[in-house]
């Protein structure tokens, strides 16, 4: 299987998926995205590849790479839908209400004096989350009515566009730690908790995680959140709440892992390598059966030679080029 | 027995930065002597810069 790998910065977990695939015999290509000029009509180069995972730092980045490669009809992990839901909270929180997964209660209004009125229905404290953005970054715990006044003026003032959209959460009066479990293929493959004093339970803002074993109930919930969003591979969030017990938070796409191979004693780049395998078998099977012509370079021919729908591509494809 | 040492320049404070092994463009380095953290920005000869600070859109 050839394997590319895509990045803007190699971190740890780069460095470890690379070693993992190499280990499991698989040909694997770090591809810098910074390097890349893509033709939405052509695969060119990316031909060679029997799937792309996706490993940048960049959201921006990932959903311009991904978009294009898979509406040529490249298999990328994780799909460009689950990317797009993960990224964005509000996206993710009405995933998981359509599949019934539990998870705090949110209020959404996009204008400041709305906003005031969502707080204000869900109560204090509560938080206040941008609906893009990660590792804990200008999320607020919102105490009191002057506090919510001032957040959502200074948001108005200084923020970008996007933090127009008021996206408040209830505040979890969570023990000193939320749980993250990572799930690959559909299995809870290991779990961490994260333990801080502060509120914020991000290891990014300083928690320090520990190895816990997965409950049923820890498995049953998350692979169901991450059933929800159609993710391949990720990382769920979770938190306990005293009276609801566990709550999905929310799922991270591209997640890091370099300090949770010994705290949980799961080799989880070892695990994301081999599914990533399977996926690429699965999906040159596929196109195998579908006429033993590669599955990228059939999008490729038919996008340059201007066949429509109709071919015997699979109904992805087809919608790529009708 | 000898064994070959992978070395850079840190862009900060001029101390020699190691790789335990040959490091792939756009990889996140550390000085041990100033704690910058750098970027390989090219592989032949091993060139760093001081790497970026976090961006908006970055994270998991």
């Amino acid at each position: 299987m050839r394997i590319a790998m895509t990045y803007t910065r190699l971190r740890v977990e780069e460095r470890m998926l690379i070693d993992a695939f190499e280990d499991l015999g698989a040909d694997v290509t770090p591809i810098d995205l910074r390097t890349v000029v893509f033709n939405p009509t052509s695969l060119g180069e990316w031909a060679q590849y029997d799937a792309v995972f996706d490993r940048s730092l960049s959201l921006t980045n990932t959903l311009t790479s991904i978009r294009i490669l898979e509406s040529l009809g490249v298999r990328c992990i994780n799909p460009l839908h689950a990317i797009e839901t993960c990224a964005d909270k509000l996206a993710t929180t009405l995933a998981f209400i359509r599949a019934g997964v539990p998870t705090p209660e949110v209020r959404v209004a996009v204008d400041s004096d709305s906003g005031l009125d969502a707080i204000e229905q869900l109560g204090y404290p509560c938080v206040l989350k941008p609906t893009v953005g990660s590792w804990g970054r200008l999320v607020s715990r919102i105490n009191d009515r002057d506090a919510a006044e001032s957040i959502l003026e200074h948001r108005e003032v200084l923020g970008s566009v996007n933090h127009s959209v008021v996206y408040a959460q209830e505040h979890i009066n969570k023990p000193d730690r939320d749980i993250r479990v990572f799930v690959v293929g559909g299995n809870a493959i290991a779990a961490i908790e994260r333990r801080s004093e502060h509120w914020l339970t991000n290891t990014a803002r300083g928690a320090v995680a520990a190895g816990m074993e997965v409950t049923p109930e820890l498995a049953d919930l998350s692979t169901r959140a991450v059933a929800s969003v159609g993710a391949d591979i990720a990382a769920v969030d979770l938190l306990e709440c005293p009276s609801r017990g566990l709550l999905v938070n929310e799922i991270n796409h591209s997640m890091e892992f370099r300090n949770s191979t010994t705290t949980t004693g799961v080799d989880i780049h070892r695990v994301v390598a081999q599914h990533t395998l399977d996926i690429a078998q699965a999906h040159a099977s596929q196109a195998a059966g579908d006429g033993d012509i590669h599955p990228v370079q059939r999008a490729c021919d038919a996008s340059i030679d201007g066949e429509g729908a109709g071919s015997s591509g699979t109904p992805e494809r087809e919608g790529v080029l009708a | 027995m000898s064994t070959a040492t992978i070395t850079a320049t840190c862009p900060e404070c001029d101390a020699t930065v190691n790789f335990d092994r040959a490091p792939l463009n756009g990889e996140i380095a550390r000085c041990t002597d100033c704690s910058a953290e750098l970027e390989v920005i090219n592989t032949d000869p091993i060139t760093l810069e001081l790497a970026p600070e976090v961006e908006e859109d970055w994270g998991e």
